[in-house]
């Protein structure tokens, strides 16, 4: 009952800390998922540069690292006079990141649309844009939006990792708040409830559209 | 070549610290997954709340909690115990829900079958479903060491000297436009160690897919 009231008192600038989680994420979303969204077209581009920089694009950030991206863009780059400020390191790694992982969810999805949708529209004479933007990108992105979702659950999720550049998100100010009074067992069971109270029904909504989604396939 | 050399010396626990946490996970996720699809509300929905509460905390705040939360006594975690731990128990937690959704997708009739031929219940499930089940999840399993390969880097952040550590440190150390390098090649070897993974997945997939429907 003591860490009850104790957490009471800390709340406040835990979620300050919690805002700029959130905004990270957000940002880190909005910005990533129409880049995902561009370099899920561009994999499978007739150019041969455009497709080669596309999959690099997506390879790098998903096969390196969330953290390494984060220092690459904090700690290296200001090696060539190009610095940012921490919070701005951490929205570019993390679009980086999303653009990454949506983008092989939204080729997923739309691959997933069958080949006799693309020959009917073919048949019906519609143009080459109009059956890209009315049949296939309205049903791909239907079966890809579970996977958008448990996308932005893991990006919620890694802008944790923003602490390690000082950014003051909710891990960061859960750790200032520790080493003032030094009780971390409290302080990081705070933020780690902080988190969970998002990311568990974010989860559960997923699953509930997955299983949805699965029904009428 | 300095970079690499130094971003090298990380490679070992790097490694140590995937493969411990794959060990413990791959062990301690078997008697969750029974538990996720048992068939006493109780049990399933205390495995549910512990698997869907280990995923929704981030790992970073696992570590931070063990390395300086936990002290019973004077027994304290030193950094690599609380990473290969935290990893482990988050391991737990990502395959025993692979584990469940394997038991799931093994067709009903193998069941059925195996109990009208009086096969016992242990039998059924050790003889007849895990091995199964095994070869439905064996590529998920392999995905997801992939991604545990990357999460290890975490272990960075309580100053464990694996890869990502090594490359903060050589930074630090050079100032100039060298300072660069170490982030790109621990990037590219990170890639680079996953490569061998994801082809085994694949051709594992490949594998299984006929064993399995042929």
């Amino acid at each position: 009952m003591i860490w009850l009231t104790e957490w009471a008192a800390y709340l406040p600038q835990m979620m300050s800390g919690l805002g700029v989680s959130l905004l990270i994420a957000g940002v880190s979303i909005v910005a990533g998922y129409p880049l995902g969204l561009v370099l899920s077209v561009m994999v499978s581009a007739r150019n041969l540069a455009l497709r080669t920089l596309a999959l690099a694009v997506v390879e790098i950030g998903r096969g390196a690292p969330a953290l390494v991206i984060l220092y690459l863009f904090y700690y290296g780059l200001p090696k060539f006079g190009i610095a940012f400020e921490s919070i701005t390191a951490a929205c570019l790694a993390l679009i980086w990141n999303s653009a990454a992982y949506s983008s092989e969810i939204m080729r997923a999805g739309i691959q997933s649309v069958g080949r006799g949708q693309l020959e009917a529209s073919s048949a019906l004479g519609l143009a080459q844009r109009h059956t890209f933007w009315r049949v296939v990108m309205p049903q791909g992105m239907r079966s890809a939006i579970p996977g958008l979702m448990g996308v932005a659950i893991q990006m919620f999720q890694g802008t944790s990792l923003a602490y390690a550049i000082a950014v003051p998100e909710l891990m960061k100010s859960a750790y200032n708040i520790g080493s003032q009074d030094f009780n971390y067992l409290q302080i990081f069971t705070l933020a780690g409830l902080c988190y969970a109270v998002i990311s568990m029904p974010a989860t559960w909504i997923t699953v509930f559209f997955e299983k949805r989604m699965a029904r009428h396939a | 070549m300095d970079a690499l050399s130094a971003v090298l010396q990380g490679l070992p626990m790097t490694i140590v610290l995937t493969l411990s946490a794959f060990a413990i996970g791959l062990v301690g996720a078997v008697p969750l997954a029974v538990g996720l699809s048992s068939s006493n509300l109780i049990i399933r929905l205390a495995s549910r709340l512990f698997v869907d509460l280990v995923r929704g905390v981030p790992i970073i705040v696992w570590l931070f909690l063990l390395k300086f939360g936990i002290q019973i006594g004077t027994f304290k975690f030193n950094p690599v115990a609380a990473a290969i731990v935290g990893l482990g128990v988050v391991s737990i937690a990502y395959l025993a829900e692979i584990y469940r959704g394997g038991l799931q997708a093994v067709p009903r009739g193998q069941g059925e079958a195996a109990h009208a031929l009086g096969l016992t219940r242990g039998t059924t499930f050790y003889g007849v479903m895990v091995p199964q089940a095994f070869r439905i999840v064996s590529p998920s399993i392999a995905t997801y060491l992939t991604g545990l390969l990357k999460d290890s880097s975490i272990a960075s952040t309580i100053i464990v000297a694996e890869m990502v550590f090594q490359s903060q440190s050589f930074a630090r150390q050079h100032p100039t436009v060298e300072g660069i390098l170490p982030y790109i090649l621990v990037g590219i070897l990170y890639i680079a160690l996953s490569l061998p993974v994801a082809y085994l997945s694949r051709r594992l997939d490949s594998r299984m897919r006929k064993a399995v429907y042929a």
